[in-house]
């Protein structure tokens, strides 16, 4: 037996647009793996630079007004420097992603298996008939009733959530080493989203792939991740088990997200939220990003961006109150 | 205090129903209705809160619709009453004679806050607009001042008067969406999904800043969201829709406790769990998805996919019945 390896490393990574107004800083040096076989949880607010992220990774960000840097190490090879050529090969074959809108994700002219056959033809060199079989099992598999009816329909013919699990079989058939599901479950209903979730928890137990998972919902996270990274404004700020993040969460954003749900106790009191907006990237305050909306913030805060503190099993935040920079303040 | 206003109707809803026809062909004629709403009732008194809860296309805000006269309710009565007491039938279009009285009474916070405000218009002005037709005031000082001192109420500066709102973020947005909802100091809003366009560390401000108002201006609002947990925040009283049907109705803290419904249970069960140490979706056990409303299936509309289906639940629809907790559900019969 090896040990579990990191099948992407990201290092680093810097996403800079240029905009009318000046370089917005949407990621901002960040630094992350993804291990084998599990499901790593991205979950931040619109804006903080999930998206991108997982943009840069697939290669689908227009170079002509991006400014990269860093390194994103996919089999040993770094996705910011391969040759578009040579990627395509990679993207949707070993990287395939589940993207938020399952309605305007696929085409409208074409049918369902139009568009499955295209991945077969691409990636597999499969004949027509052979990507039929192929891709009428895998939508058997992923729980589409009656799929041979389904395989000749066009994307408006189906509901959302038929439509999110044919997404979930069209990236299945090339049995991709990482799935990124950017946001799969937003766009639909709850009783759905929760078949959905479950339909990715058992590809995943069943083909091993590794999941990056995307969303804004910290219920969703809670239910489906191994490890979470918490997002805010470009950073992440904290790092750790999904047991770690929601039994301790140590960042003060992250206590407030966490407080920010609804609970029952709450009828009839005042429910607690986090002060203030989500700044925008073209102005990103100074030292940390979320000091003006911190509870906790010290002068230090407002001057120098915190560094990242590691404090106990794989647990780590980017806060002035922990390690050197805090003195442990009465939040301990 | 004027006890006497304390239990006044504003809204009565009886037995509404609202097709919305579907045309096709060369000559567009009708080829099929979308069947958003069957025999609601519903009835909302002065100072309270009413919670709808539904999945999409359940026909959640068709009703919002309905009750602020947007849509006509295709078959079913209406009733709104004034701050007398005194009757008028909405039913059908609304008459000159009550419009303004109406629109007065009854205002609407829509889902996405950029969408619903004119982008051409500046802050002051989008609030102004009702007072210009309503002709509040006599003079452009006090109407100023009236519009500086709702934009703080609802938590924004009054330099923001002659901004636009692209200039604004959702939960500004929001709020200046709900300072236009109050300038004419209605007894009744619609809250369409107010927080659901918005980031979450934003939501919770907004539902504090709308039970804020409630108070002080002891306005009623219905409540339309498909998040359980703001519902039972918000709302005095729960109705539970699918699929045009109300199917539950129940006081807040009465139905989380004692849900009767398969369907509600199904939906309470859905709803994540927040704690990694004890998942609960895997235990989930209801398939398939909400049948279209174009072809709702006979009889009760969830046994498709209910699990304690029995034979007379695909031939005779369940009516709602029970005085304080209501169930269409024949297992309850």
């Amino acid at each position: 037996m090896k040990n579990i390896e990191n099948i992407l490393e990201v290092n680093n990574l810097k996403i800079y647009f240029k905009t009318f107004e000046g370089i917005s800083k949407a990621v901002d040096n960040i630094s992350f793996v993804l291990k084998e076989k599990e499901t790593l949880g991205l979950v931040g607010e619109s804006g903080c630079g999930k998206t991108v992220t997982n943009l840069a990774i697939m290669k689908l960000l227009n170079p002509k007004s991006t400014i990269l840097s860093g390194k994103i190490l996919y089999d040993k090879k770094n996705i910011l420097e391969i040759e578009e050529e040579e990627f395509k090969k990679v993207r949707g074959k070993e990287i395939g992603m589940i993207f938020q809108e399952p309605m305007s994700s696929f085409d409208p002219l074409y049918t369902i298996g139009e568009q499955m056959h295209e991945v077969c033809k691409t990636h597999l060199k499969l004949t027509k008939s052979e990507s039929r079989y192929k891709s009428i099992d895998m939508m058997r598999r992923v729980g589409i009733p009656e799929p041979e009816k389904r395989y000749d329909q066009y994307p408006h013919e189906m509901s959302g959530g038929m439509l999110q699990r044919t997404m979930i079989a069209l990236n299945l058939l090339t049995n991709p080493k990482i799935l990124i599901a950017d946001e799969p479950t937003t766009a639909l209903d709850v009783t759905v989203q929760a078949q959905v979730l479950n339909l990715m928890k058992s590809i995943q137990d069943e083909f091993g792939n590794s999941i990056i998972f995307i969303t804004h919902d910290l219920g969703v996270i809670s239910e489906i991740a191994d490890r979470v990274h918490v997002m805010y404004a470009g950073k992440i700020v904290e790092k750790g088990t999904t047991e770690e993040i929601f039994n301790k969460p140590l960042h003060p954003y992250t206590q407030g997200l966490m407080e920010s749900k609804i609970r029952r106790e709450y009828k009839s009191k005042t429910l607690p939220f986090i002060p203030g907006t989500v700044p925008s990237p073209q102005n990103f305050p100074k030292g940390c990003r979320f000091n003006p909306r911190c509870n906790f913030v010290k002068d230090i805060c407002k001057e120098e961006e915190p560094k990242e503190n590691e404090l106990g099993n794989e647990h780590l935040v980017s806060c002035w109150l922990y390690g050197n920079g805090g003195n442990q303040l009465e939040n301990n | 205090m004027e006890m006497e206003v304390i239990n006044l109707k504003i809204i009565k809803a009886n037995n509404i129903k609202k097709y919305f026809p579907i045309r096709g062909g060369v000559f567009l004629k009708v080829t099929g209705y979308v069947k958003a709403l069957e025999n609601i009732d519903i009835e909302i008194n002065d100072f309270e809160s009413i919670g709808v809860v539904g999945e999409s296309g359940c026909g959640k805000t068709t009703l919002g619709r309905i009750i602020t006269k947007i849509y006509d309710p295709t078959e079913g009565s209406l009733y709104f009453y004034d701050e007398k007491g005194n009757e008028f039938d909405i039913s059908h279009k609304l008459d000159k004679s009550i419009r303004g009285i109406f629109r007065k009474n009854i205002q609407m916070i829509f889902q996405n806050p950029y969408d619903s405000l004119d982008p051409r218009l500046t802050v002051g002005e989008i609030i102004k607009e009702p007072l210009q037709i309503h002709r509040v005031f006599k003079n452009k000082k006090e109407e100023d001042d009236y519009v500086n001192e709702l934009l703080e109420r609802v938590g924004l500066s009054a330099t923001y008067t002659t901004r636009y709102p692209h200039e604004f973020s959702g939960g500004q947005r929001q709020r200046i969406a709900i300072a236009r909802a109050l300038t004419l100091r209605p007894r009744l809003i619609i809250c369409d999904e107010p927080t659901s366009a918005l980031d979450v560390s934003v939501q919770n401000q907004i539902i504090e800043i709308l039970k804020e108002i409630q108070n002080e201006f002891k306005i009623s609002y219905l409540f339309i969201s498909h998040n359980l947990d703001l519902i039972h925040h918000v709302s005095d009283r729960i109705v539970v829709i699918y699929l045009g049907n109300a199917i539950e109705e129940a006081p807040a803290e009465e139905l989380f406790e004692n849900p009767m419904h398969p369907y509600t249970k199904v939906l309470m069960s859905s709803m994540p769990s927040w704690d990694p140490t004890n998942r609960k979706l895997g235990k989930v056990s209801v398939t398939g998805e909400p049948p279209s409303p174009i072809n709702p299936p006979l009889g009760c509309p969830f046994h498709p996919r209910c699990p304690y289906k029995m034979d007379v639940c695909d031939k005779i629809k369940p009516k709602l019945i029970g005085k304080e907790h209501k169930i269409a559900c024949h297992l309850y019969e």
